[in-house]
């Protein structure tokens, strides 16, 4: 298929719909309406399930509904609005379920604006539910990503039977950008060993969180974390640039990373040797793998949409190596520059250099 | 001669939580037979609610999923766009359904989806110890209402049936009781109806079950069915509230 040129949220949908998604349940909000209204299109069409929800919290539990069947369902919301889905959230990990979430994050905390922003790190990377469980996290950097990390968020949260949530902002929702839709690729999944599909001339399953048996509740809680670890062993996710030789990292997620990259273009013209780590899974977070390229860099510098939040887990991954910095000029709003990323890392050198 | 029996639907050695004289271990009974008798045991797949109403799935051996509180009729539309062939239904008692839950509740009628929705209406909520719920009787006496349910801090109960009656996508709603042996024939015969109906695929189908709460109530099993039968049904009448086979 050739390259067209196409919105990131239309992207999403269509990629969904290219992985099989049979069921969308939604509620409006900028900035990632168009989904919804693209899928209302289609889906009817091809004789899919499309409910427009009363409400957030309705549509990522009727999610949980269709899930349960063993259906490839999705939601997709904001910032905000993924806040109120966080209870079901959390049952979905509690109750395995193949829960697919697309959040094109705006600004917050609360209403906030519809402007762009990347504070919803925490709430996806270590859950605004309750109890002990963690989720998968996609962030998308162009809509090329848009289109494959759909595919991936598809096919990962049936194989390991877990909510995935693709994160994505409200920069790579709007924008327009060359992208081809690639085959979806991934092998069928096998579910007839726990979907819900009556309980015909067999026993009755359940699908539920609630355990009133102590030692029963503490090891499935135990067995989630298992699921987690294999998760983090197998599906981690990042993107290295020109870090071979590298002596300034600069680390960011989703969008901004554009810019990265472009200012390593600009400061290795002005003889800084810097380089760019993304990870791409922020849950799996590459900890491994930045924690081996902070060995011979003399700063990492995390630059991020937010009040610093992905900072944590980068510190955690350098652990003390090296010097550990944070460039978040703005939470929300107009990304920031290739002009200001350059700026702070050319201020910053010059006092590594001069040995400050 | 077999006389009476455990309907097939119920699992080998199942052994009710509830307390002595709780009305829901009679109410699960008339669905597992209705289940059992009009042949749904393979087909269905079962949404339960918090509550004690949560329980429903360790009596019953039905394919089944936990709905968080108030969201089984979402989780309810989501399993029956996903697969519309198959006979779903949701249990719940008034405090999921219409306090919590309204929102879904009202919205999967006004939507008509082709669920079956119980919900059991004991006037409290009985798994946290008898608080004030959204059908608590004005003077009721609860733990969260100790000088009883006046209209200046607690407003009024919510007359379920009648509410979901007045929504479109409604095929059937009722209200009954469990507390003689005729008005559980009738019970039985309404949530039959409300079965038929999402077969068909009329709409949503709805049935209230005035309920007793003998531990939260302080009563007897006796005492409790009195109180349905004295207090209850004045403010929630029996009766069919919408009926769209008979209109």
């Amino acid at each position: 298929m050739a390259k067209e040129l196409i919105k990131g949220n239309y992207a999403i949908a269509q990629a969904a719909l290219n992985a099989g998604c049979e069921c969308y349940f939604g509620y409006p909000i900028t900035p990632q309406t168009e989904i919804g209204e693209y899928l209302s299109l289609k889906m009817p069409e091809a004789g899919l399930a499309y409910v427009s929800a009363e409400s957030e919290i309705a549509a990522i539990n009727m999610v949980l509904g269709a899930c349960s069947t063993g259906a490839r369902a999705m939601t997709t919301s904001s910032s905000c609005a993924v806040s109120l889905m966080q209870e079901a959230l959390s049952y979905a990990a509690s109750d395995e379920l193949p829960v697919v979430l697309v959040n094109v994050m705006r600004a917050g905390p609360g209403l906030g604006s519809i402007y762009p922003a990347q504070g919803d790190y925490y709430q996806s990377v270590y859950g605004g539910g309750n109890g002990d469980y963690r989720m998968v996290v996609y962030a998308p950097s162009n809509v090329q990503e848009c289109i494959e990390l759909t595919y991936k968020t598809f096919y990962t949260a049936h194989k390991y039977r877990t909510p995935v949530i693709l994160l994505a902002d409200g920069v790579l929702g709007q924008m327009m950008e060359p992208a081809e839709f690639t085959q979806y690729s991934y092998p069928p999944v096998d579910n007839s060993s726990w979907a819900l599909c009556g309980a015909n001339g067999r026993a009755g399953k359940k699908i539920c969180s609630y355990g009133p048996d102590e030692a029963k509740h503490i090891q499935h809680v135990k067995d989630l974390f298992e699921k987690y670890k294999l998760i983090a062993e197998r599906e981690v996710m990042y993107e290295e640039y020109m870090t071979d030789d590298a002596d300034f990292l600069l680390v960011g997620f989703g969008s901004i990373a554009r810019h990265l990259k472009a200012s390593v273009k600009v400061l290795r013209t002005k003889g800084i040797k810097a380089g760019m780590f993304r990870p791409i899974t922020l849950f799996p977070f590459p900890e491994k793998r930045l924690n081996e390229l902070a060995d011979r860099c003399r700063e990492v510098m995390t630059v991020e949409m937010n009040m610093g939040q992905m900072y944590t887990d980068v510190r955690l991954a350098v652990n003390g190596k090296t010097k550990t910095t944070l460039l978040n000029l703005r939470p929300a709003g107009e990304w920031m520059s290739v002009e200001e990323i350059t700026e702070a890392v050319e201020k910053s050198t010059e006092k590594i250099y001069a040995g400050i | 001669m077999l006389v009476f029996e455990t309907p097939k639907s119920f699992k080998k050695d199942f052994k009710y939580s509830f307390c002595k004289g709780c009305d829901h271990g009679v109410a699960i009974r008339l669905i597992a037979e209705l289940i059992d008798e009009m042949g749904l045991k393979g087909n269905t797949i079962l949404t339960t609610s918090i509550g004690c109403s949560v329980t429903m799935y360790d009596f019953l051996d039905l394919d089944c999923i936990e709905a968080p509180h108030g969201r089984a009729m979402a989780v309810a539309t989501g399993v029956k766009r996903a697969k519309p062939d198959k006979f779903v239904l949701t249990y719940q008692g008034d405090g999921d359904f219409a306090s919590i839950g309204l929102a879904e509740s009202m919205h999967a009628a006004l939507r008509g989806e082709n669920v079956t929705a119980i919900c059991i209406n004991n006037t409290t909520y009985g798994m946290t110890g008898g608080q004030l719920g959204p059908t608590t009787l004005m003077g009721q006496v609860t733990t969260t209402s100790p000088n009883g349910r006046n209209r200046e801090y607690y407003g009024y109960p919510i007359r379920i049936a009648e509410q979901i009656a007045l929504c479109d996508g409604t095929a059937y709603s009722a209200r009954v009781s469990l507390d003689t042996v005729p008005n559980i024939k009738k019970a039985k015969a309404a949530i039959k109806k409300a079965f038929e109906v999402q077969l068909k695929g009329l709409g949503t189908g709805f049935v209230e079950i005035l309920s007793t709460c003998p531990t939260n109530w302080n009563m007897t099993p006796e005492q409790a069915h009195e109180r349905v039968r004295n207090e209850m049904m004045k403010v929630f009448p029996p009766g069919i509230y919408k009926d769209v086979t008979e209109e």
